[in-house]
């Protein structure tokens, strides 16, 4: 009797992503002795793990029942990725180097060439042959319902990714990848880490896994799925570069962190007059003033929202450049936000939520009217409701939060739950009915007093929207009322095989 | 935290909730908690802060003089005052069962209301401490994709717990929706 007992084995299917962790024997180290795509034939099995002895490298996952023998093809990572891991050892010196400088620099002048060829000769081999393991023994395979991807040399992991629950996926192409033709592939999975994407695949191979994984996913049948190809996109919008610049330049965090980058070390040079003190802070701040400007503008440059029956596409990136999948019904909550310098333009930034994917914005600046046309492309038969539509809590309001409460506002309409607060950066939050997992309301003491209350709508990407300092009667009634809309409005959701 | 034995299963009673669920069209039925979860708690507010009480009216007593036992004034005071408040938080616990989805409410300051959709839940938990356990008390607590679901429903009849969870993962079977 330890432990909390999870008691709902047979609740919901609720398993989106499996991992077996074991160590390998021996036998199991030689189990990947064929060549870099092996073809081997996976009976279904009791246990999850893999059999020991040439031959046997897959896991047996799928359901008895089914075809008795199942073709599994597996594959290997692009030969390039072992370099990915070459300046390990290189972080370590520098990071020693760093760390105590003095001692550094007199086992440098203790160095002869001798040393060093004998240092390099041993640390290259060790370095390349961890690269080449790793390589080695990490195989990734397609099957009909899942991806698997087998890691580890001493400890075996094997993760199985349920293609029906893929909320995302990621292509991600580095500077260096892209000079190397190589690229990342990521799926989002509730669940999955960093450890579940494959990396590095040939850039050609990465766009086929992700279209086959998609037309997978999507329910067509596995014979046909990788004749299917890329689905077919349609460009709804792209940011022109100006106006990504003009919107940098319109924001308050950038120059606030430029501000502070130069105050900052001023200051401090004229009280302190100490290099080491300027350095200290002012390179920090210069960093953060770099990452809110200049690191915007890279990461955001050449933005392209698309729209294809596999769902919604969004590429970015002038260096690293980065394309993203999100099916068709896995966005749990839309925000428009509008900063206030902005606000004169009518421009606006989308930014999106989808479980278990860290990729949060959908357009980094457009006009108001663009903006909502993706949105309605989006969140399909949603349409952003206007300021008038916006209703303000009452005026008693002001007494739990003066002055703020009046940038708060609630609209519900058939499809759609939106909450909108902030005075000077307004957000817009949208939830669609479908998408609501819990509905709660709450009320303190002099809320109660004042006779209003919140009412928070908890969705799956772990985002909490709330309306807030509603009239207590009208909030009960919207607590009532939409629980109501969130189960009809489940029944007509789309199912997680958009194509089927 | 420890499980609840299976053996608490035997006699599970459900028809009168069953029947308050199938005509909850307008007012849900609530259903409160056992009064045992009452006496667990007004007995450990006594356990602690009994002894403490005790103990700050005879030390400075002893060490300073006797005008130094109005500290005892405080704990005793908290002992008194958390009675009754303990009793009215324990009223304002309940729950309702209703076709599609669980109610559950309470705080006496700060009020709470969470609606759960029984479509909605990933996960339901039937934990009892040591403590619980020896006063016969179990919790369920419901878990939905979202975190922020906080949906306990503590100090319930080992036997109410294992019917409820068991209803709740039926229809959860039954209703079932993804993300």
């Amino acid at each position: 009797m330890t432990g909390p007992t999870r008691d709902a084995d047979d609740a919901v299917g609720a398993v989106e992503a499996v991992e077996v962790i074991g160590a390998a024997g021996a036998a199991e180290a030689g189990a990947a002795e064929a060549g870099a795509t092996e073809v081997v034939r996976a009976e279904p099995a009791e246990g999850a793990q893999a059999g020991s002895g040439p031959g046997a490298g897959a896991v047996a996952g799928d359901a008895p029942g089914e075809k008795p023998v199942v073709e599994v093809v597996e594959h290997r990572l692009h030969p390039v990725t072992p370099l990915r891991r070459a300046w390990a050892p290189v972080a370590v010196l520098i990071g020693w180097a760093v760390h105590d400088p003095d001692g550094a620099q007199r086992q440098l002048t203790r160095l002869d060439t001798t040393t060093l060829l004998i240092g390099l000769a041993v640390l290259i081999p060790a370095a390349a042959l961890y690269g080449f393991l790793t390589w080695w023994f990490t195989h990734f395979a397609v099957t009909d319902s899942e991806l698997r991807i087998r890691t580890g040399l001493l400890f075996r992991r094997t993760a199985h990714i349920r293609l029906e629950r893929i909320q995302a996926i990621d292509v991600n192409r580095p500077l260096l990848a892209r000079i190397a033709g190589v690229a990342k592939l990521k799926l989002d999975v509730v669940g999955t880490d960093k450890k579940d994407e494959l990396a590095y695949l040939g850039e050609a191979h990465a766009g086929a896994l992700r279209a086959e994984l998609l037309a997978r996913a999507a329910g067509f049948a596995p014979e046909t799925a990788h004749e299917v190809g890329e689905a077919p996109a349609r460009q709804l919008l792209k940011v022109p570069a100006g106006v990504l610049v003009m919107s940098l330049v319109l924001t308050g965090a950038t120059w606030g962190t430029l501000v502070a980058a130069v105050v900052v070390p001023a200051v401090l040079w004229f009280t302190t007059e100490s290099v080491w003190t300027v350095l200290a802070t002012g390179l920090p701040l210069l960093g953060a003033a770099g990452a809110s400007s200049v690191g915007r503008f890279v990461a955001e440059y050449d933005w392209t929202v698309g729209e294809s029956p596999d769902g919604l596409r969004i590429d970015h990136g002038l260096l690293d450049r980065s394309h993203e999948t999100v099916p068709p019904g896995r966005v749990q909550t839309v925000r428009v936000v509008e900063p206030l310098l902005w606000r004169r333009r009518g421009w606006v930034r989308v930014e999106l939520d989808v479980a278990g994917s860290s990729n949060s914005l959908l357009i980094p600046v457009a006009p108001r009217e663009v903006a909502e046309s993706v949105i309605a492309r989006v969140l399909p038969g949603v349409s952003v409701p206007d300021a008038t539509a916006l209703v303000r809590p009452p005026r008693r309001a002001r007494w739990c939060v003066p002055l703020w409460w009046r940038g708060y506002g609630l609209a519900v309409s058939d499809t759609v739950f939106a909450a909108r607060n902030g005075l000077l950066l307004r957000r817009l939050d949208l939830v669609p009915h479908a998408k609501v997992q819990s509905v709660r309301l709450s009320q303190g003491p002099w809320k109660r007093y004042k006779g209003l209350a919140d009412v928070h709508v908890d969705t799956g990407a772990n985002k909490t929207v709330t309306a807030r300092l509603r009239d207590a009667a009208e909030a009960a009634e919207l607590l009532r009322a939409q629980a109501e809309r969130s189960r009809t409005g489940r029944r007509e959701a789309r199912p997680d095989r958009w194509m089927a | 935290m420890h499980t609840v034995c299976r053996t608490y299963a035997g006699g599970m009673e459900t028809g009168t909730l069953e029947d308050g669920a199938e005509r909850a069209e307008g007012e849900p039925v609530w259903t409160g908690l056992p009064p045992g979860l009452l006496r667990m708690r007004r007995l450990l507010l006594v356990v602690w802060l009994g002894p403490i009480t005790v103990g700050t009216a005879l030390l400075p007593a002893w060490l300073a003089g006797p005008v130094w036992a109005a500290f005892a004034l405080l704990p005793l005071g908290l002992l008194l005052w958390g009675w009754p408040m303990l009793g009215r938080n324990w009223r304002s616990w309940r729950y309702a069962e209703r076709a599609d989805d669980l109610l559950i409410s309470r705080g006496v300051l700060w009020r709470e209301e969470t609606v759960v959709p029984y479509g909605r839940m990933q996960l339901v938990e039937v934990t009892s401490g040591p403590v619980e356990r020896h006063f016969g008390l179990a919790s369920v607590q419901l878990h939905t994709a979202a975190a922020a679901t906080d949906a306990c429903i503590p100090g319930l009849d080992p036997a109410e717990a294992e019917r409820l969870r068991d209803r709740l993962t039926q229809l959860g079977e039954a209703r079932s929706a993804g993300l």
